[in-house]
């Protein structure tokens, strides 16, 4: 459990100030009286469908609706014919069949000359309810001519691979970023060249090269995505509920791509059933909504099915990695290069901020001390589903972290040194930060060796080597694995961070009503994250207003000030920075109020929770339920101050937040089966202050619980016809309770220097740390068998044919 | 939201109604059992019966109970009554062992022992148990029952010998004192149906196998069996070296092919391993260790 610093008690018994508080959203949810977009429901409302394509890769020569369009309750079906011929003004296109992608590239609404990958939209149809759609889906005739599917990025870069992108005249299937680069590079291309050169000549020196693929997964959240749009003919006014992480950039992409007038276009996010980074991209789903209105007339329902969210929505990962670490024979680091094949699929829809092609994957040096890094990544298109930017992966900081931490323990198993003595021989000192990475992150905060040991004291960790090494006189496999990582959270910097040129700062406001309550307009958007809790509970620490007397406001663009969305834990370190600054800006301002009331200088105060009052004479006191009253009031308040309490701001982050962790997994492998069986997790988190701890907590386990997930079972592989393998829950596995072992926490607290109350992001802490752990702990257990390394998932069959040396390519159909 | 297609339902009052309702429906109706293995199907289009017969409310199809010498389980007896029936537990341990790793308990509340039989899936644990204890099942037509050994049930995957107007009454198990029996499976996550898993017993007399049986499902084994690995073991002693013999003729019954549960070297691997280590505790069972 958290050790929580002493606050005052609200009456209902909530922390007035940061602590343990149970979530208020919860009220509904547990009730079953959450509501999402498929409980809302509009006079009039009619149905939509997709068809989606049932090939990877396929000529369209015809589409006959003719059928479909007779059936009764069939408003109307959609083509990409259909979009063509609707004219749309913006940059990116110049009708609707086309969209932008968050990473400026198009992708097709509706497919009109070939289909690229299986789930593809190709038509819509709008029925009075949504078995009739469905069923008319069925009467739809599509001529398709399969052209050969492009399934492996790896064929994809070869000369004479079919071209996938030749709609943009493409000769190859090379992405080209918006700067004009096919491949991005960050760090030190030749002094990490030459230190790897200097170490492999140098017989006291050891250089370990690992191939390490991190397979396509899905974030797979429980809500799958849908959307209802209603645009009102007679006012000009879109009304759309959507499933959306980002309402507010939402907005403004549909103003882009609809051409519509932003101010006509208000975006719902109701309640949210996890997003993972699945609800940040725009889906052409929801864009047939809209047009789907506008054709009718009428409000129109889409909500995809589980197959359709597994095969067409935003997957993650996808990363071919080859990294070599140079080391000296102490155990020393000296240098990592990195080469990545990225496979983005059909269209590049990546969301991730405009001048990061490869999102923040050169934080892959992580957590340790050294001179020279370098990595080069390469996209390429595939005929797979687009995405790749989610499930929790801090803009591929996932990615970047299993791989320096599986080639940390490739080095201590070359060097025969144990894995936690040769990450404590280099991790960074705490007199290093502000720390500048080799590839030009500047690191906040961290005592990282407090934190490394803290977990190894938990996990009594020379007795589980002790234990294991019994063990395995006996036969039998245990395995302990570890990894310490670095996140940069809280996009960021509008100078270095944006999204098609929006600028991620986030806007927020606090209004105090006269009786002393408060309601705090938020631009971010709670997929789960507790925001409606722990933001009331940040402007219960700065001004002492009980945490239920203050109503958190989020998820409609009509109700909220602009700012970027929930995604890559971005709203603690921003929209939580912002909150505690616009509740110090009516700090301030009740500060002015109070010396008026009280007749003195607004110098002569002094700020004690929940009042102001005379320095020295706590007698003389305004609370702020005072002031509040007092500034709808009638109190003469003096020149330059305006009447009633409120405030707003938009926050800057002058940098990212970086949490820091060091987790400890214990496994028991069963040689003969290849089963994997979790026995403990120990995770220790410093995210800098805490606010509800609870809330951490939850975080934390729900990551290690996706961590476990994409290491034993999760996997989106594609057979070589281009059949989606991983098109349900039967065949996409997540873990359940019964893979999951109780968790141990532990914390240790650094407070972010430059954040207004010293948090960092934890979103996606335990998401990005837990996989290296528990797949370090299985290569561990397996390493007698000279296992140095095997990809995700560590399934069972996988696990025994590493034993086996037999391993498979986990990403394609097993043969 | 999973949409089914268009489909109609009714309700039948008693077996033979039921058997009158898929005759006069035809072969595009089905009868509704727990509906875990049809209802996901429709949803999916996999499947799309024009008629449901629901069976749910024949009492006649339910109920576990001891018959002369055999185990009998009505078709609609539930997963959990199985799990849970100390009756079946008290004859065959293999019973708990399996149905603990079949599905999650919302599954075993309502699917039952006769749809999972009738379904036939290549995977399904029951048509393993099932085949190992030599059971037989009960089909009832218009023309009367008849009963058929589990080890001719099955003509391929999800093809049984029930034709289009009969249905699945009864399974029957004899009983044999003395037995031991435990069930092995591997699966990717808990839920999942099996990658590989075998069932056995064994009834062992003064240190001789003097009875056995040999149920494999998931590897494509004929009749979910193994009986030359069953031949092998009859009047030999239980010794390690036997049933290791016995389990690599069992894994030689295996015919798997390679799917995302993983490869057929693997598959053929488990039937050998999960045969063995079933074998092994099934054997001690019977000599009361």
């Amino acid at each position: 459990m958290t050790a929580v610093e002493e606050v005052p008690l609200s009456p209902a018994g909530n922390p007035i100030g940061f602590g343990n508080m149970k979530r208020v959203e919860d009220q509904r949810f547990v009730r079953g009286q959450g509501n999402y977009v498929d409980d809302v429901s509009l006079p009039g409302m009619v149905h939509g469908a997709i068809l989606r394509s049932p090939f990877a890769h396929a000529r369209i020569n015809g589409i006959d609706t003719s059928r479909a369009e007779q059936l009764p309750g069939v408003l109307a079906v959609i083509t990409g014919k259909v979009l063509e011929g609707i004219p749309r003004p913006d940059l990116l296109g110049d009708n609707f069949a086309w969209m932008p992608t968050l990473s400026y590239d198009t992708q097709a609404v509706l497919a009109t000359d070939k289909v690229r990958f299986q789930g593809q939209e190709v038509a819509f149809v709008i029925a009075t309810d949504r078995y009739i759609a469905k069923d008319a889906l069925e009467l739809i005739d599509v001529d398709y001519e399969p052209l050969e599917p492009v399934m492996d990025a790896k064929r994809a870069m070869e000369p004479g691979a079919p071209i996938i992108r030749d709609d943009k005249g493409q000769q190859d299937n090379s992405i080209t970023d918006v700067h004009g680069h096919k491949d991005w590079e960050s760090g030190n291309a030749i002094g990490t060249a030459e230190a790897i050169a200097a170490a492999q000549a140098d017989p006291d020196c050891v250089v370990v090269t690992q191939e390490v693929m991190y397979p396509r997964v899905h974030p797979a959240p429980m809500e799958t995505c849908g959307s209802v749009a209603f645009l009102d003919k007679v006012t000009g006014q879109l009304t759309l509920y959507t499933t959306s992480q980002a309402p507010h950039a939402h907005r403004t992409v549909y103003a882009m791509v609809a051409g519509l007038p932003e101010h006509k276009i208000r975006v719902i996010s109701p309640d949210i059933g996890g997003g993972f980074g699945n609800k940040v991209g725009i889906y052409p789903g929801y864009v047939l909504s809209i047009v789907g209105s506008i054709v009718t007339g009428k409000p129109v329902k889409w909500m995809e099915d589980r197959n359709e969210n597994l095969t067409s929505t935003s997957f993650a990962r996808d990363y071919h990695m080859t990294g070599t670490i140079a080391a000296t024979k102490e155990g020393k680091i000296l240098a990592v290069d990195v080469d990545v094949l990225a496979d983005h699929g059909a269209f590049n829809g990546v969301a991730q901020p405009t001048n990061y092609p490869a999102g923040f994957f050169h934080i892959f040096s992580g957590s340790y001390d050294y001179p020279n890094a370098h990595c080069k990544v390469t996209p390429v298109y595939t005929n797979k589903a687009p995405g790749g930017v989610a499930y929790a992966c801090s803009f591929r900081i996932t990615e970047a972290v299993y791989l320096i931490e599986r080639l940390v323990d490739c080095l201590a198993a070359e060097l025969g040194m144990d894995p936690a003595e040769l990450r404590l021989k280099n991790l960074l000192r705490p007199e290093q930060f502000p720390y500048t990475s080799p590839t030009g992150w500047v690191y906040d905060s961290g005592q990282y060796e407090n934190t490394m040991r803290l977990a190894l004291e938990m996990a009594d960790y020379d007795q589980l080597r002790r234990e294991q090494a019994e063990k395995r006189a006996r036969g039998e496999y245990m395995g302990i694995g570890l990894s310490f990582f670095t996140e940069g959270v809280g996009a960021g910097p509008r100078k270095d961070m944006d999204i098609l040129g929006l600028g991620m700062a986030d806007g927020i406001e606090l209004r105090v009503h006269p009786t002393g309550k408060a309601v705090l307009r938020l631009s971010v958007q709670s997929q789960g994250q507790a925001h409606e809790t722990t933001y009331a509970q940040i402007v219960a620490h700065e001004l002492g207003i009980p945490p239920e007397d203050i109503e958190v406001v989020h998820g409609d663009t009509d109700q909220t000030p602009f700012g970027l969305g929930t995604y890559g834990s971005r709203s603690t370190p921003v929209s939580g920075a912002a909150a505690a600054v616009v509740s110090r800006k009516v700090k301030d301002k009740a500060r002015q109020i109070a010396a008026a009331a009280l007749e003195c200088s607004p110098d002569d105060l002094e700020w004690q929770l929940g009042q102001w009052h005379v320095k020295g004479d706590p007698e003389r006191a305004k609370t702020i339920q005072e002031i509040a009253l007092l500034s709808h009031g009638s109190l003469e308040l003096p020149d330059g101050v305006e009447g009633h309490l409120e405030a707003t701001t938009v926050y800057n982050p002058p940098n990212l937040t970086y949490p820091y962790g060091c987790y400890v997994c214990v496994v028991d492998v069963d040689p003969g089966t290849g089963q994997v069986k979790v026995r403990r997790f120990i995770a220790v988190d410093d995210c800098g202050t805490r606010i509800n701890p609870m809330v951490v907590e939850g975080q934390v386990h729900g990551g290690i619980a996706d961590g476990i997930g994409m290491a034993l079972m999760e996997l989106i592989a594609f057979d070589e016809d281009g059949n989606c393998l991983g098109g349900s829950f039967m065949d996409y596995l997540l873990p359940t309770s019964m893979e999951c072992p109780d968790y141990e926490l532990g914390e240790t607290v650094t407070p972010s220097p430059h954040h207004p109350i010293g948090a960092k992001g934890v979103g996606e802490s335990a998401t990005v740390g837990s996989p290296p752990a528990v797949v370090n702990a299985v290569i561990d257990a397996i390493s007698p068998f000279g296992v140095r390394h095997a990809d995700m998932p560590l399934t069972p069959a996988n696990v025994w044919r590493a034993i086996q040396g037999r391993p498979v390519r986990v990403d394609m159909a097993v043969e | 939201m999973q949409t089914p297609a268009p489909t109609d339902y009714v309700r039948a009052t008693s077996v033979s109604h039921a058997i009158s309702l898929l005759e006069e429906h035809g072969e595009e109706s089905r009868i509704l059992a727990g509906g875990h293995s049809l209802l996901p199907m429709m949803k999916l289009r996999i499947a799309r019966p024009e008629m449901l017969i629901d069976i749910n409310e024949l009492d006649e199809l339910r109920g576990i109970r001891v018959d002369g010498d055999e185990l009998v389980l009505g078709a609609m007896v539930t997963h959990r009554e199985v799990l849970e029936s100390p009756v079946l537990f008290e004859h065959y341990a293999i019973f708990r062992e399996c149905e603990k790793v079949i599905a999650d308990p919302l599954v075993r509340n309502r699917g039952t022992v006769g749809g999972s039989m009738c379904q036939a899936d290549p995977s399904e644990d029951l048509s393993a148990v099932g085949s190992a204890l030599r059971g037989s099942v009960v089909i009832q037509g218009a023309s009367g029952t008849r009963t058929v050994p589990l080890r001719e049930f099955h003509e391929g995957p999800y093809e049984t010998q029930v034709e289009p107007a009969e249905i699945m009454t009864e399974v029957r198990f004899p009983i044999r004192p003395g037995a031991g029996s435990a069930y092995e499976k591997v699966e990717r996550r808990v839920g999942d149906w099996p990658v590989c898993s075998a069932g056995v017993y064994v009834v062992v007399s003064d240190g001789l196998v003097t009875d056995c049986g040999i149920g494999l499902t998931a590897v494509s084994a004929e009749h979910f069996c193994a009986p030359a690995a069953e031949a092998f073991l009859i009047g030999k002693a239980p010794t390690e070296d036997n049933l290791r013999s016995a389990a690599q003729l069992a894994a030689d019954a295996a015919d798997p092919s390679s799917d995302q549960r993983g490869p057929a070297d693997y598959k053929k691997h488990l039937a050998n391993e999960l045969t063995y280590r079933a074998l092994v505790r099934a054997a001690a069972a019977s000599q009361g260790a």
